[in-house]
């Protein structure tokens, strides 16, 4: 506050010239090494991005190969792939995506257009806040105790209902916000034709808000896909080829961190090619749900 | 003439009734079905709570308020506390913030003020991108990259001059295996860095041009702009992005695990090996007997984490709550 003050000050004499031009000196420099010092935390943050991207790519693009997505996980010092960890992994996140999604748009759905400014809607807004950011490793513990335990044992459904109670909230806040994007004059225009309220959210609102809509299931999808705390004790990995839901099913995630513990230099290089494609699918995903809201944007 | 014949038609067509009850039945049944989706993910809420606190409940009632504090983790014994995991929980948090805070300010301000426009979008896009890595990637990353550089550079350089400092000396010192509190607190900064920047510039861009405007006119340099027009107006969104990025670290489960060195004692240097609720539980659960007390300890000590980043979440949102609304 000094600075305005002193610099303000009309400056009659020599001395008070003297002084504001230091003082000025002294801000420009302070500004500057505050400017340099943004410049240096920005480059910082795009430098952990593009020395994870390339470990990824120098560790693992070695050791991709048909293999790897044509045989099963095998014992260290045979050759094995990654098939059974990618089609478990694509299992379960289809099935949360399938689980989650229309709940998640229900709940936004309501959110957006049924709650208002009601209490209960409040409420749900903020669980559904809390929930997206919620440690995923509890989701894990919780759906042990409500589907392992009383089942008798890990399986692929308890993998996919975990990751689904993650999906919900983010469907929730993207749907949310995208429907209210929505300008209330076509809201009018449709309740004025005389549409019941459930048309006009069906028909128009979900088919003006599709493609936010969509991003937000993509980025649901990008966030299950490289979830590991969940599955550890839900779906718990498996090592051989299964595709039976009720018996306990691989993912990428447990895989790469199983291999990535384990002492087998070939285990390793599997666990970092796995990393790369996960990596790569997850960051695609984004990329491809951003473009897909800028392009709605526009 | 034809106008006033519509008007007619439009009075003169007679309700039909079956079709009116027909809407009214799928509205019903669409706003059912809305709030019901509602009720579920309150009851999801409620149950993850429950569910936590009565499988954590023998452990609540063989080690009572004692659990909280207690640093002895002893599954020969049979006797458990979680005060080495909330230690290492929380000051791995707090620290991952300490380097984490500075450096999301200075992406947000110089996404927001200081960059080219053409330069923002893309960057702003790469900082997203870094949020969007998958936790275990960080992990592998910090294990297999992070983990030796600290060990054979930064940790000896840091004990060879803080840890020659009396008094303070003491939380730098210790063997530099690489892995510890220290470098759990780093990785844990990488992560949180980019979701506590991304909210920081959202807030910032919020403040009126008018305001930037008019302190610029008056002379003002960027920072003093930041410092005086911006942060002041930014504040309380700025402290709960900054929350937000505290209840993800609090939570963080698979990062942590690789680096934290995953022993159940608390040491007097950052650099010594700890653990985390998140940690302790993901290496211990698969391995302890359903219904033991050691499995009522982890789904206790899960109960308690939850709680705490329940709290940090909440406040968290309660301070963006302008943020949100408007």
């Amino acid at each position: 506050m000094s600075a305005t003050t002193s610099a303000s000050r009309v400056p009659g004499r020599a001395k008070d010239l003297r002084a504001s031009s230091a003082l000025h000196r002294r801000r420009a420099r302070t500004d500057a090494v505050i400017r340099f010092l943004c410049l240096v935390a920005t480059a910082l943050g795009l430098l952990f991005l593009v020395s994870i991207l390339a470990t990824l790519v120098v560790k693992g693009a070695g050791g991709i190969s048909l293999s790897v997505f044509t045989e099963v996980t095998r014992p260290p010092g045979s050759n094995g792939g990654l098939l059974n960890a990618i089609i478990g992994s694509l299992i379960q996140v289809t099935l949360a995506t399938l689980i989650g999604t229309p709940i998640g748009l229900l709940v936004g759905t309501y959110l957006a257009e049924y709650a208002g400014t009601s209490r209960f809607g409040y409420v749900v807004r903020f669980v559904s806040d809390v929930l997206l950011s919620a440690p995923s490793i509890l989701i894990g513990l919780f759906i042990y105790q409500l589907m392992v335990l009383p089942f008798g044992g890990f399986s692929g459904w308890a993998g996919a209902v975990a990751l689904a109670i993650i999906v919900i909230p983010v469907v929730v806040r993207t749907t949310e916000d995208m429907l209210r994007l929505i300008p209330n004059t076509l809201r009018e225009a449709v309740i004025g034709l005389g549409a019941p309220k459930w048309k006009m959210v069906v028909l128009v609102c979900w088919r003006a808000a599709f493609s936010g809509i969509l991003t937000g299931i993509l980025l649901a999808v990008a966030r299950v896909a490289g979830e590991t705390a969940p599955l550890l004790f839900t779906s718990l990995g498996n090592l051989n080829w299964s595709v039976d839901l009720a018996k306990p099913m691989s993912s990428l995630p447990i895989t790469i961190y199983s291999y990535a513990g384990s002492p087998y230099e070939d285990w390793i290089t599997l666990a970092w090619t796995g990393a790369l494609i996960i990596t790569l699918g997850v960051l695609g995903l984004n990329i491809l749900a951003r473009t897909l809201l800028r392009a709605r944007r526009r | 003439m034809s106008h006033s014949a519509t008007a007619e038609g439009v009075h003169a067509a007679p309700p039909r009734p079956e079709m009116r009850r027909g809407v009214s039945t799928g509205d019903a049944v669409f706003a059912f079905l809305c709030r019901a989706a509602s009720v579920l993910v309150l009851v999801l809420l409620g149950a993850i709570i429950m569910g936590l606190f009565l499988g954590g409940l023998p452990a609540f009632q063989a080690f009572g308020a004692a659990f909280l504090t207690s640093t002895e983790w002893d599954p020969v014994k049979d006797i458990y506390g979680a005060g080495v995991s909330i230690y290492g929980t929380i000051l791995t948090a707090v620290l991952a913030l300490l380097m984490a805070v500075p450096v999301a300010f200075g992406i947000a301000f110089f996404l927001t003020e200081l960059a080219p426009i053409w330069l923002r979008g893309p960057i702003g896009t790469a900082i997203e991108l870094l949020a969007a890595v998958p936790s275990i990637i960080f992990g592998m990353w910090g294990f297999f990259m992070i983990v030796p550089v600290m060990a054979s550079t930064i940790q000896p350089a840091i004990i060879d001059t803080l840890g020659e400092v009396p008094v303070i000396g003491n939380l730098f010192q210790g063997p530099p295996f690489g892995t510890g509190l220290f470098t759990a607190a780093l990785i844990l900064a990488i992560m949180v860095l980019p979701f506590i920047a991304a909210i920081m510039r959202d807030v910032f861009l919020q403040v009126p041009a008018v305001f930037k405007e008019s302190a610029y006119g008056l002379g003002a340099t960027r920072w003093e702009v930041m410092r005086r027009v911006v942060l002041p107006y930014t504040r309380v969104s700025v402290v709960g992005g900054i929350m937000l990025g505290l209840g993800r670290a609090l939570g963080e489960t698979m990062a942590v695990t690789f680096v934290i060195g995953n022993a159940n004692r608390i040491s007097a240097s950052i650099f010594g090996p700890g653990n985390t609720i998140a940690s302790i539980v993901a290496l211990e659960f698969g391995e302890s007997a359903a219904g033991s007390l050691k499995f009522a300890s982890l789904l206790a000590l899960g109960f308690l984490l939850f709680v705490i980043s329940f709290a940090v979440l909440a406040l968290s949102r309660w301070l963006l709550r302008s943020r949100l609304e408007g």
